[in-house]
């Protein structure tokens, strides 16, 4: 590329207004910069995030399109890959056990790191020590939280059935146990995901206006009326982005599956992206998996944007009847 | 307010506290507590978020035997570093560790070098394709990894990086979200200081590296923590890109050793604790910058 020396050569100031092409003290060396110096900056770092997403995304729906196994010769198939997306029973089963993942995760993400946000909202005494409890899990990696979930919830000697031991409960079988193990998923998540949510929320909550509370507390308002009738509205479009946001990370659910349950058992926490790992990664059908990737793209891509469209109506109509 | 309610000094207005406030002693409510209510209830919540760690800490230094006993113990009677001098002996977990190192390492400074270049440039240059450039950039932003996994590998496999560390690290040279970063920053800096620089001579390059870096510094810690805790954490692609154990990042390392030894427990542990030690440690030591970073990250939507 002819870009590499251009980072020498200045190109144009861009004034805050945007309008001057030509920024007034230039001295003579400087004119000679050439229009495209700019690509010296932005080329590098252009190349690798478009070479590794775009080239990618384009090639996948070419593979999409064929029947392949990474050796051999790839054939032509059309949308049959597609069409077999539809009758795929598994595939019904993943979307089922991600479906359930992402209502028993989002919501609960949502509500906690609210309601975290509020209690540690405060200058108590010890809130550095809360903040940074409730923070830290964020850095835990997927497969740190993996062993800690195998072992919290070991049905002979972990943690959580102790606990239920000593409480006279009955024990459970936890990750063992098909219809308790994406609870256990669920909550693991809980644990690493609500310093997000939290602190989305801790900071929304500060830019509520401090005035209008003390107005409306002087007004006699109550806390919970203070919460539902002053902070609520300026925490709403912060809900939308959260809840989206989070959905997106819960369908894509693959990594605290892998390093827990591996889709068991009897393929009770199999999710989508599990199930196109397999299918690419095991079974070596790189056609398929990519028509897989696609539809849970094209799915999600148009959610988002049907729901992001009617928060925005709504926040609009809001404003017209206020 | 009633007579009896004792009157406190008022504070000035605190607009961290003012926003859902505690009880106040006011309209006969007695303070019956000598501390804030609201420790009873944050108490409680940050032990539970601390538990799983507390377990891993001891757990890393019980011995095997007790581990497996029945009924299980809260705590170990005794202490022993048994589970880290096997881990040491018995696996690649320093190689493990040096080949993270080496990923995170490169990934941050590639990240800081070419995100701020690129940042400036899509900020502050004016040259054609500058607008479409930033867009793609953007909506990359969209693109999910899954999307990416297949076409990726088949391409790291034509040129030679599967089973390479570089094939963990070319991900992490640069991202679409350190150049939207970077960009957003250089927007909020007074463009004055870059043209008196400009007037004083400089080029663009040395007003780049002389007066907008050492003025980026906030978002470049932002921008090497995103780094650091994606780099370090990864599992996914080099799950895919990695079967060679001498190339295994950590992440990899324990998740193979849960296969191979799910009933070793101090052993998993043990280098549960090396794998994630780190960066509890930066993390207690930056809380502000990685509650910057996660702030951040979650306003890019």
């Amino acid at each position: 590329m002819t870009t590499t020396s251009a980072p020498e050569r200045p190109a144009a100031v861009e004034s805050p207004g945007g309008a001057s092409r030509h920024p007034a003290p230039v001295r003579p060396r400087q004119r000679l910069g050439s229009r495209l110096g700019g690509w010296g900056f932005v080329a590098p770092a252009l190349v690798i995030v478009l070479g590794l997403s775009i080239f990618p995304a384009v090639w996948a729906l070419l593979l999409s399109l064929q029947e392949w196994d990474g050796f051999s010769t790839p054939e032509f198939v059309g949308t049959a890959n597609y069409a077999e997306l539809v009758g795929d029973a598994d595939l019904r089963d993943a979307v089922m056990h991600t479906v359930l993942y992402t209502v028993l995760f989002v919501p609960s993400v949502v509500l906690l790191g609210l309601f975290l946000a509020v209690a540690l909202n405060r200058r108590i005494r010890f809130i550095g020590l809360y903040r940074t409890a409730v923070f830290v899990p964020f850095v835990a990696s997927a497969a740190a939280t993996g062993i800690l979930t195998t072992y919290l919830f070991n049905p002979q000697f972990g943690l959580m059935n102790n606990l239920l031991r000593v409480l006279h409960l009955p024990q459970q079988g936890w990750l063992e146990d098909p219809h308790q193990s994406m609870v256990v998923i669920a909550i693991m998540s809980l644990w690493g995901q609500a310093a997000f949510t939290t602190v989305i929320y801790l900071a929304a909550l500060q830019d509520v206006p401090g005035d209008v509370v003390e107005a409306a507390r002087i007004d006699g308002a109550g806390p919970w009326q203070i919460f539902w009738n002053v902070v609520w509205p300026h925490l709403r479009p912060v809900t939308t982005f959260v809840a989206i946001y989070m959905t997106l990370q819960a369908v894509q659910l693959f990594d605290l599956v892998y390093t827990t349950t591996r889709g068991g058992p009897l393929n009770a926490t199999e999710t989508i992206v599990y199930y196109l790992w397999q299918t690419a990664f095991r079974e070596l059908d790189f056609g398929y998996g990519s028509a897989v990737a696609y539809g849970l793209f094209f799915v999600t891509l148009v959610a988002t944007v049907v729901v992001t469209v009617q928060q925005r109506r709504a926040a609009a109509r809001e404003l017209e009847t206020r | 307010m009633s007579v009896d309610a004792p009157v406190l000094p008022r504070r000035p207005l605190d607009t961290a506290e003012a926003v859902v406030s505690p009880p106040r002693p006011v309209r006969g409510r007695r303070r019956r507590l000598p501390f804030s209510a609201w420790h009873l209830l944050l108490l409680p919540v940050a032990v539970v978020f601390l538990v799983p760690f507390v377990e891993m800490f001891l757990t890393s230094f019980t011995p095997a035997s007790e581990i497996n006993r029945f009924p299980p113990a809260f705590f170990p009677s005794s202490l022993t570093t048994a589970g880290y001098e096997k881990l040491f002996a018995e696996s690649d977990i320093v190689r493990w560790l040096a080949n993270t190192a080496i990923v995170s390492v490169v990934a941050i400074v590639s990240h800081l070098v070419l995100c701020s270049l690129a940042g400036y440039g899509f900020a502050r240059l004016r040259f054609p394709g500058r607008d479409i450039g930033f867009v793609a950039v953007l909506a990359t932003i969209m693109i999910p990894t899954q999307l990416l996994m297949i076409p990726t590998y088949v391409l790291f496999a034509r040129v030679g990086l599967i089973d390479t560390l570089g094939a963990a690290i070319v991900p992490w040279l640069a991202s679409a979200f350190g150049i939207f970063l970077m960009r957003q920053f250089f927007l909020s800096l007074p463009v004055e200081l870059e043209e008196a620089g400009m007037i004083d001579g400089c080029t663009r390059v040395q007003v780049f590296f002389r007066i907008v870096l050492p003025l980026a510094r906030p978002a470049l810690a932002t921008l090497a923590i995103f780094t650091l805790l994606g780099s370090w954490n990864d599992l996914v692609w080099p799950l895919i890109a990695i079967n060679d154990d001498q190339a295994f990042t950590l992440q990899l390392g324990l998740t193979n050793f849960q296969g191979n030894r799910r009933t070793d427990w101090s052993l998993l542990m043990a280098g549960n604790v090396v794998a994630t030690l780190p960066l509890i440690v930066f993390f207690l030591v930056a809380q502000k910058q990685f509650v910057a970073t996660m702030t951040f990250s979650g306003l890019k939507g």
